[in-house]
């Protein structure tokens, strides 16, 4: 491939010969829109063209735009046809899009729209959740708009799909505990006292918390993603449109089945971490099967198991009111559900942890 | 006259989803430099076999050739090769959101060439000014119009200066407007650049502005109810049903 290019009385003639499939001269081209910066007229020649792609009509719009934004003459008329064709449809439109630019304000501004943003945030959880209370006084008095399907397929999701998971999880929990306790306990003679240990920490909190964890990741992420792509196609529009609450449709199928569904998994995981923690008692440290059920027994309080059962009712509601709410304020693109469902698991997670902190102050000075 | 160059045969080509055949034994050829048309009604496999005809779906039976290379049978090297010559623009412009529109185009050109940033940068831009998008570089699929969208996902599919370059129902969604300035552009690309384009639609302004050759294909019958140039088919349409879905239902019954 050949740029040959020539200037005389202020007219730039560009002739092109051979082969201009691919052409990547850099260096060449710019030394050759300089000299089309100088120039009065270009005018481009091409009887000894032969093969060419877009790297040629690059070329052409690079001379074009210069030829047009000084005024200039330019002369391509000698070109083939199609060539000809395509730097004509590259200048066809020629317009400068604008778009509002960014402004910068000074810190006090941009506080008080930040506070203002999350007056906004805050006002529209409360509302989705006041919302979602009177679907549940409606799903109460046999008015919601609730499918039955709905809450089944729900159920289903959030239950007997997730025994695997948690089992597996809690289990290995409960081994770990058994294992950091007995370290300690060991020193003194008292790794028997490992049963009660796994026993009082999976019932009270961490098999809920562990259940809690399992379940933002798994079911959280799953409304936010589902009701973040109805978003997208527009479902939760078209509900809108025809008058159906989407907390009644959407939220309350949801949150009913995580509520029954996270006591009965933080059970299963409060039984699954103890039968880790029996497995390092049995196996490693020679306590036999009866003393640490013995232990364990004894170490099972009413009290604790019912906390634990109330911390998995409560982990479901923020679970459940996370993954919806983020959803349904969920963007109009691939990446804005992406976001929602990340924004989903975070906020259950670190909701959850702080629920946690207040539930065990307001134990403590209840007593319990 | 001299013979056109094939440039996609299709050869008995069948397309099932499980056991649902969705299309039997069909055939045809488009040749070099042709706006070829799909077209059908609803249900009739138009985007079934468009998907096929771009490697997305396997066919149950039979084979498709592009360039003389059994598409259907080639290794997986020689579909990316294939395939490299060809572009598609999804019914939706398919851009992805996270990116400009300039990093949309640069998308295949940085994948498949080794051209240097300043190039990449110069060919996205010409790209761009072609489909009548000079200057939107910088903005997000978010930032513009339907239109505008396809417009950046056709500026995306002729990136790589594709031999072939496949349409899924270019003017859905589209006002009449800026369907009329797709079809043109589509005539525009197909007249300077040589390109064989292969369009699934049912618009029948579109199927007659810009169709060259074309299929009809038929949900009942699982196959090719009429073939050729559509102007041609309108004049002299083999059947009914054929004559009814090009005049809207007003001659011939359905």
């Amino acid at each position: 491939m050949n740029l040959a290019y020539k200037t005389a009385g202020q007219i730039l003639t560009v002739d092109l010969n051979g082969n201009f499939s691919g052409y990547d001269d850099e260096a060449e081209k710019d030394r050759l829109f300089l000299a089309a910066e100088k120039a009065k007229a270009i005018r481009v020649t091409g009887n000894g063209l032969e093969k060419w792609d877009s790297t040629l009509v690059v070329i052409l719009y690079g001379l074009a735009k210069i030829a047009r934004q000084e005024n200039k003459d330019f002369d391509y008329s000698s070109l083939p046809d199609n060539l000809q064709k395509l730097v004509h449809l590259a200048l066809e439109v020629d317009r400068k899009p604008t778009r509002d630019e960014k402004k910068s304000y000074p810190w006090l501004e941009n506080l008080g729209a930040w506070g203002l943003s999350v007056y906004q945030s805050l006002s529209r959880a409360l509302g989705f959740i006041r919302q979602s209370m009177v679907s549940l006084f409606r799903l109460l008095t046999g008015t919601a708009v609730m499918r039955k399907i709905d809450f089944l397929f729900a159920l289903e999701d959030c239950s007997y799909k997730a025994v695997g998971i948690v089992s597996l999880v809690s289990f290995m929990v409960g081994l770990i505990l058994a294992f950091v306790g007995a370290i300690q306990l060991k020193t003194f003679g008292a790794q028997i006292y490992v049963a009660s240990l796994v026993t009082i920490g999976m019932t009270r909190i961490m098999g809920a918390i562990m259940v809690g964890i399992i379940m933002a990741g798994r079911t959280g992420a799953s409304y936010a993603a589902t009701i973040g792509t109805m978003q997208v196609n527009e479902e939760i529009d078209a509900l809108k449109t025809m008058g159906v609450p989407i907390n009644d449709f959407l939220v309350l199928p949801r949150l009913a089945s995580l509520v029954i569904a996270m006591p009965f998994l933080t059970v299963l995981a409060d039984f699954m971490g103890m039968l880790g923690g029996a497995f390092v008692g049995v196996f490693m440290l020679d306590i036999s099967v009866q003393e640490y059920w013995k232990y364990s027994e004894a170490a099972i309080n009413l009290t604790n198991f019912l906390v634990g059962l109330f911390h998995g009712l409560v982990f479901g509601v923020i679970i459940a009111m996370c993954g919806c709410y983020y959803g349904v304020n969920c963007g109009r693109n691939a990446d804005s559900v992406g976001v929602a469902t990340t924004q989903a698991v975070v906020s259950s997670i670190v909701i959850m942890i702080v629920a946690t902190g207040i539930i065990t102050l307001i134990f403590e000075v209840l007593g319990i | 006259m001299s013979k056109k160059e094939i440039k996609i045969k299709v050869d008995n080509l069948t397309i099932a989803y499980g056991d649902f055949v969705l299309m039997k034994n069909v055939s045809f050829e488009v040749n070099k430099g042709d706006i070829f048309i799909i077209m059908g009604s609803s249900g009739g496999g138009k985007s079934s076999l468009l998907r096929a005809l771009t490697g997305l779906v396997p066919p149950a039976k039979g084979d498709i050739w592009i360039d003389g290379i059994d598409f259907t049978k080639a290794s997986p090297l020689d579909r990316d090769e294939i395939m490299q010559r060809c572009g598609i623009l999804y019914q939706s412009g398919a851009l992805f959101s996270s990116m400009t529109l300039a990093e949309n185009v640069a998308l295949p050109l940085q994948q498949y060439t080794d051209y240097s940033e300043k190039l990449i940068n110069e060919l996205v831009s010409l790209k761009l000014a072609l489909v009548g998008l000079s200057g939107f570089e910088e903005f997000y699929p978010s930032e513009i119009s339907g239109g505008m969208k396809k417009r950046a996902g056709l500026a995306r599919a002729l990136a790589l200066d594709p031999e072939i370059v496949y349409f899924d129902e270019p003017s859905a969604g589209l006002d009449p407007i800026s369907s009329k300035l797709l079809d043109d552009l589509i005539i525009d690309i197909n007249r300077s650049l040589g390109t064989t384009i292969v369009v699934v639609t049912h618009e029948l302004s579109s199927i007659f502005a810009i169709g060259t050759n074309s299929i009809f294909l038929d949900a009942e019958t699982k196959g090719i109810l009429g073939r050729g140039d559509p102007k041609e088919l309108l004049k002299n349409p083999p059947n009914e049903k054929l004559l009814s879905f090009l005049t809207r239902g007003e001659k011939g019954h359905a």
